[in-house]
């Protein structure tokens, strides 16, 4: 949002020039700060990727072995750098392979602009090759899509995508440019987007809500905050720190949020939903306020809806107001970017310790741990536990990791076991749960973050769903580090075929390859551990890599996680076996 | 919470996609729109839906939200049957002979405030304008003699309060 400002003052001093609509492109994403982009080429983006070979001292473009991987990769850079992730595709199949990618990243609020090349405009509406309505499929799954079909659309177009994708909640973009636009000359300049009529990305704060909302937590005896990704996305991770120290209030987190806040903040409380800690869910319905901020109630957290924190006075921050009273009515509903709310409540607020209530949580917590934690980290039965695997990692990076994980059992292990002590740290797909993400995210991540470690988490199945890309991982020597926690199961789905479907395991056992072999085939440095003797200085080695790094841990196939809200009860019906 | 009829007015840009963007938004919740027209509004350059749907109120409140959030889309307001002054206007094609030979059809006509818009040597044509169930009650009179056609616009609608439209306009582009 600032770069836009600064660049607008830099835009008046504007010139022209004749070239073509493909080199516009060009132009516009490097007028943006854009310097990588991840696609893969095809007929009608060819000029495109013409004028990228030129370009390629200012422009790397990263050649991923499909579609969607590009779309992860562009998220896994967007989420770890806070810029926005750029993908490009051909028509047709190209674009529609973006299409997961797209979907993810709306759910998650994640910068990302994708540009499709389309047929020429003579051709549209005849079924020509490779033709395919990428505007009416994407609609959907982006926060603002547009076909552009003249050259001289293109900067204007592409100026206002990129503030879109980043404004107000971010979210995915799709450009799909037709080949004449991209063959036909125009005499180009470029001016930032400041502003769109229609659309108006930031509320102002209502300070009689900030009020009103400072009172409430100040007359609270038993509050909790429960805070997600708007808090990341907000750039309020210092006002959050804060509010919480000021009022000694619990925090809580969605999966989305945890890096937000150090994992080893004496008020952390732990995530809460479905696969949450116990006392963060238990104690929802015990809170006597409950502050949401940047989060949106999912139902992956919130369980029932009709037992959900009934107790309680809500107060919501959020940046989207088709969020506020969507799922949870609010009592207080306070609009606006995390980071002006937060800062307007801190004076506001009261010192205060709540140590009783605080002692709810850790006693809860220690009912956790020897129950469920315990077996988890530090398993004493024979077969490696993921848990363990991560406690390493943990142990290995001294907290500092980021964490890029899959979908499944692996994920809720990895997101509850995981510590971090910076922000955007973690990255996974959490609204839409796509598997296949873990191993494309983490190349973007990495690189949207070389000075930091990156360690994917991925399972068995989701592994397979984008495993080509270790192409990319090979062929610019990205050294990210693969974990994959084996089980020769599709974990979750079996864990409740187990619970919930009298262990009838349809189509969830998995006969794999040698997953070893595979990464030796792509030339990456790879073992495979199966030995609890083995797994420590296994990791030690890992990380110590200054290259890529696979490493295959056969894990105990029937385990599963705990604890966990079965889908539909309340968040107090918590089971923890 | 109970279902009621719902008057959905929507301001936006007129763009290229956008009915589709705004129609996703009722498929996605399964809600069925009853009537949709789409204008241009009292504002130059902007766009007027009017979207009518059968909804709880929750519910309406919701895709009114999710509606705004769209890019494009200025201002979505909804509102219930007495906030507001609304139309629909329907035709319907009858048999010449029944213009001449049954005197009752003269009656309908007359009484419903309905206009003959055209008669031609095999048929001819009614118009009538007004809320739906005056609109039903003059077909459920016409239907005995035979309809060869009937059709029914969408609905149009103005509010009873005022819609600040422009000025909002101008606070967005001051923000
Ligand atoms: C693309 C996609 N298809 C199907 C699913 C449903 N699903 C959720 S978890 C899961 C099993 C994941 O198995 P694996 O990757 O081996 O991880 P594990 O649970 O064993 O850790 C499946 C099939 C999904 N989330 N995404």
């Amino acid at each position: 949002m600032e770069t836009v400002k600064e660049k607008k003052t830099t835009s008046k001093n504007k010139k022209t020039i004749k070239i073509s609509g493909a080199e516009a492109i060009i132009h516009c994403l490097l007028a943006e700060g854009v310097d990588l982009i991840y696609g893969y080429p095809g007929g009608a983006i060819m000029p495109v990727y013409d004028e990228l070979y030129k370009f390629q001292d200012k422009l790397t473009h990263i050649l991923t072995r499909h579609e969607q991987g590009a779309t992860h990769a562009a998220q896994g850079y967007a989420r770890v750098s806070g810029k926005v992730g750029v993908a490009m595709a051909t028509s047709g199949p190209g674009a529609t392979n973006l299409v997961t990618g797209l979907a993810d990243a709306q759910i998650d609020s994640t910068p990302m602009v994708c540009i499709t090349g389309q047929v020429p405009r003579h051709l549209l509406g005849t079924d020509a090759f490779q033709e395919t309505d990428i505007i009416g499929i994407s609609t959907p799954v982006t926060k603002w899509n547009y076909q552009v079909t003249k050259a001289e659309e293109i900067p204007e177009i592409l100026a206002k995508a990129f503030y879109i994708a980043r404004s107000g909640r971010p979210g995915p973009v799709l450009v799909d440019i037709t080949k004449n636009a991209q063959f036909e000359e125009f005499d180009f300049s470029y001016e930032a987007c400041v502003g769109v009529r229609s659309y108006n990305p930031f509320p102002k704060i209502d300070t009689a809500k900030v009020e009103a909302a400072a009172a409430l937590i100040n007359s609270a005896k038993k509050p909790l905050i429960v805070f997600g990704q708007g808090v990341i996305l907000g750039k309020a991770e210092k006002e959050l720190k804060a509010v919480i120290e000021k009022t000694g209030v619990p925090a809580a987190w969605t999966i989305l949020g945890v890096a937000a806040l150090d994992s080893e903040h004496p008020l952390n409380v732990g995530m809460v939903g479905m696969h949450g800690n116990y006392a963060p869910n238990v104690l929802t319905n015990e809170c006597d306020v409950l502050i949401a901020i940047g989060m949106r109630f999912d139902d992956r957290v919130t369980g029932n809806l009709d037992s959900y924190a009934k107790q309680a006075k809500i107060i919501h921050f959020d940046i989207d107001p088709a969020e506020i009273n969507k799922n949870v009515p609010t009592d207080v509903a306070v609009l606006g970017n995390a980071k002006d709310s937060l800062e307007a409540l801190l004076p506001l607020l009261n010192d205060n310790k709540h140590t009783n209530w605080h002692n709810k949580f850790k006693d809860m917590y220690q009912v956790e741990y020897d129950t469920v934690i315990k077996k988890d980290i530090k398993p004493t039965k024979e077969k490696l536990t993921m848990g363990e695997v991560i406690e390493q990692v943990n142990l290995a990076s001294q907290n500092s990791a980021v964490i890029v994980s899959d979908v499944g059992q692996h994920q809720m292990i990895a997101c509850r076991y995981a510590k971090f002590n910076q922000t955007k740290s973690n990255i996974t797909s959490g609204g839409l749960g796509t598997m296949g993400f873990a191993l494309p995210a983490a190349i973007g991540a990495k690189m949207g973050a070389m000075d930091r470690e990156v360690v994917a988490v991925i399972g068995d199945g989701g592994y397979q769903m984008t495993i080509q890309e270790l192409g990319v991982i090979f062929q610019h020597n990205v050294p990210v580090k693969i974990i994959v926690l084996n089980n020769d199961h599709l974990g979750m789905v079996r864990q409740w075929q187990e619970l919930f479907f009298d262990k009838r395991y349809a189509s969830t056992v998995m006969v794999n390859p040698d997953f070893v072999k595979i990464a030796e085939g792509y030339h990456i440095k790879s073992k495979r551990v199966s030995e609890r003797s083995e797994l420590k200085s296994t990791i030690e080695e890992m990380l110590a890599s200054k290259d890529p790094y696979f490493l295959e841990v056969k894990v105990e196939k029937e385990d599963n996680v705990f604890p966990m809200i079965p889908s539909g009860a309340s968040v107090s019906d918590v089971r923890l076996k | 919470m109970e279902n009621n009829w719902y008057t959905i007015s929507v301001y936006s840009e007129n763009n290229v996609g956008l009915l589709n963007r705004i129609s996703g938004i009722f498929l996605k919740r399964h809600i069925n729109i009853e009537a949709l027209n789409v204008s241009k509004s009292e504002i130059n350059s902007v766009s007027k839906f009017t979207i009518v749907v059968n909804t709880t109120e929750q519910w309406v409140i919701n895709i009114v939200g999710q509606i705004e959030k769209q890019v494009e889309v200025i201002k979505a307001y909804y509102h219930c049957d007495d906030d507001i002054i609304y139309q629909e206007s329907a035709l319907f094609k009858i048999k010449s002979d029944l213009l001449f030979d049954e005197r009752e059809i003269q009656n309908i006509i007359k009484e419903n405030n309905s206009q003959i818009v055209t008669v031609a040597r095999d048929f001819f044509v009614l118009s009538k304008s007004g809320k739906r169930d005056e609109i039903n009650k003059m077909h459920d009179q016409l239907e005995p003699y035979g309809i060869m056609q009937f059709v029914r616009s969408g609905r149009i609608a103005v509010s009873k309060a005022e819609m600040r439209i422009s000025s909002l306009l101008e606070e967005f582009q001051h923000n």
